[in-house]
């Protein structure tokens, strides 16, 4: 992986995002602390590192753009709150970041399910939206072609139950009903899925 | 079961649980260091996929965040037992080393979990409580469940959740009692498994070893039957050095009048 954090100990969870190959390096678990002493300008500086990952990941959850908008608002004031509280020795900053706003746009969507009716299917949209937006850079393309690659190595039953899982803010339960699979099978595809992505990117040991 | 239950650690991973499947994993998880290993490492390879939906919020979130923080108060940080930013805390809970030097009050919160722990030679007994020490600190560390304000969070389940909880069990005539405690909360927890019923005209009384006052009472334990009970400890768990459950007659006692039926070391 890209530059360890030296505060990372082997076997932790190796960082990334916060430096990508030939970006500028951003000190996040830095701007986190400077941040938890109440500096606003580190957060904002934080928040420009990473609001086009939080926002993007809640909004390919949550799908719209106002209530996206409103939970991506949330995480960031989460963010400021409990920045103390992030440990760089379980994990990176980004994931730390990232891990609150996939929660949060879980919860939004859950607590929305009986009321919201999803508008599109999950498929048609995920092949749209696979990756047409935004002020692309080099660094982001060649992240997204590694992430990418690391997908395309998951067979496609598993791909489709993590992507449920994750991006479609799905329990496994419900998963398993969407996909027509014993509720065991979507369990393992997850989980199996999942291990074989942290492998592929390198992740961890 | 344990099998079963770890493999719940993808779907928990990517907040894929219902409420109570991820309440019962997360009980798992204090307990289990591999399964936090796994979902940690897990977690950092599902947020990578955020990389391929970066889509920049409009420039009226960017302010409105900005605007909003100037009103509300980062929170100070969690005293994490060992952790480097603290002084003065036993260094033996440094949660990446966990150290030979386990101390034996540390190691006798594990000693009644494991059944067998007594016929063992001492060193799996110090490799159990140094794993005992590390889910203490290491826990549930870094769940971004308990990070928000907690609106339908019970207390009871913000001390089992919190950062820095620490559990410590006892066998109780082969029932288990765990008690969970949280110094960044102040708070302590007990859950009860198949307890007995008190005798008539008897109550178990919870206490707390308060250093310069000694056993301070900390509630009755309900007359209920339920198979398991979840208590809250009254009183400040935060400087509390240890806890005790007491038979005492009904109503009880101001201090215990009967030998403890456990006794639990916090350290």
């Amino acid at each position: 992986m890209m530059s360890p954090m030296p505060a990372t100990p082997p076997g932790s969870p190796q960082p990334w995002g916060s430096t990508g190959p030939g970006q500028v390096e951003l000190d996040l678990p830095g701007l986190l602390r400077a941040s938890a002493r109440g500096d606003e300008a580190a957060f904002a500086e934080l928040y420009d590192a990473v609001a086009g990952r939080v926002h993007g990941l809640v909004l390919r959850v949550v799908r719209d753009h106002s209530q996206s908008e409103e939970v991506t608002q949330e995480v960031f004031l989460d963010i400021w709150r409990t920045s103390a509280r992030f440990d760089p020795s379980l994990g990176s900053a980004i994931g730390w970041i990232l891990t609150i706003a996939h929660r949060k746009a879980v919860d939004r969507v859950r607590s929305a399910q009986a009321a919201t009716v999803r508008e599109d299917t999950y498929g048609s949209r995920n092949q749209d939206r696979a990756f047409d937006d935004t002020s692309e850079t080099v660094q982001r393309r060649l992240e997204a072609q590694r992430v990418r690659h690391a997908m395309a190595s998951l067979t496609e039953t598993q791909r489709g139950a993590v992507e449920l899982a994750y991006f479609g803010g799905y329990t496994h339960t419900e998963v398993a009903g969407l996909l027509g699979v014993p509720l065991g099978t979507a369990k393992t595809r997850i989980r199996d899925g999942l291990i074989r992505l942290r492998d592929t990117l390198g992740v961890n040991t | 079961m344990s099998a079963d239950i770890h493999g719940l650690s993808g779907a928990y991973a990517v907040d894929a649980l219902d409420h109570d499947e991820r309440l019962a994993f997360e009980e798992h998880l204090a307990r289990c260091p591999e399964c936090q290993a796994e979902v940690a490492s897990l977690r950092e390879a599902a947020t990578q996929l955020a990389v391929l939906d970066q889509v920049e919020p409009p420039a009226a979130v960017r302010s409105a965040v900005l605007r909003a923080i100037g009103t509300v108060r980062p929170l100070p940080p969690l005293e994490v037992p060992g952790h480097g930013q603290v002084q003065g805390q036993a260094r033996v809970r440094q949660p990446h080393a966990p150290a030979p030097d386990a101390s034996p009050a540390a190691a006798s919160a594990e000693a009644d979990v494991v059944p067998l722990a007594s016929r063992r030679p001492r060193t799996r007994w110090l490799v159990a409580a140094a794993a005992a020490v590390l889910v203490a600190v290491g826990g549930l560390a870094w769940s971004p469940w308990d990070s928000g304000d907690g609106g339908q969070v019970t207390a009871v389940e913000r001390v089992l959740r919190a950062n820095d909880a620490q559990r410590f069990e006892k066998a109780i005539d082969g029932t288990r009692a765990t008690i969970v405690r949280s110094r960044s909360l102040g708070k302590a927890v007990i859950i009860a498994d198949n307890m007995p019923a008190a005798p008539v005209g008897k109550d178990y009384q919870l206490w707390l070893d308060i250093p310069g006052r000694g056993m301070v009472s900390a509630g009755l334990m309900p007359h209920e039957t339920r198979r398991t009970l979840t208590v809250e400890l009254q009183g400040d768990a935060a400087r509390a050095t240890g806890a005790g459950i007491t038979l005492e007659p009904a109503g009880g006692s101001r201090r215990p009048t009967t030998t403890p039926i456990a006794l639990y070391a916090f350290s």
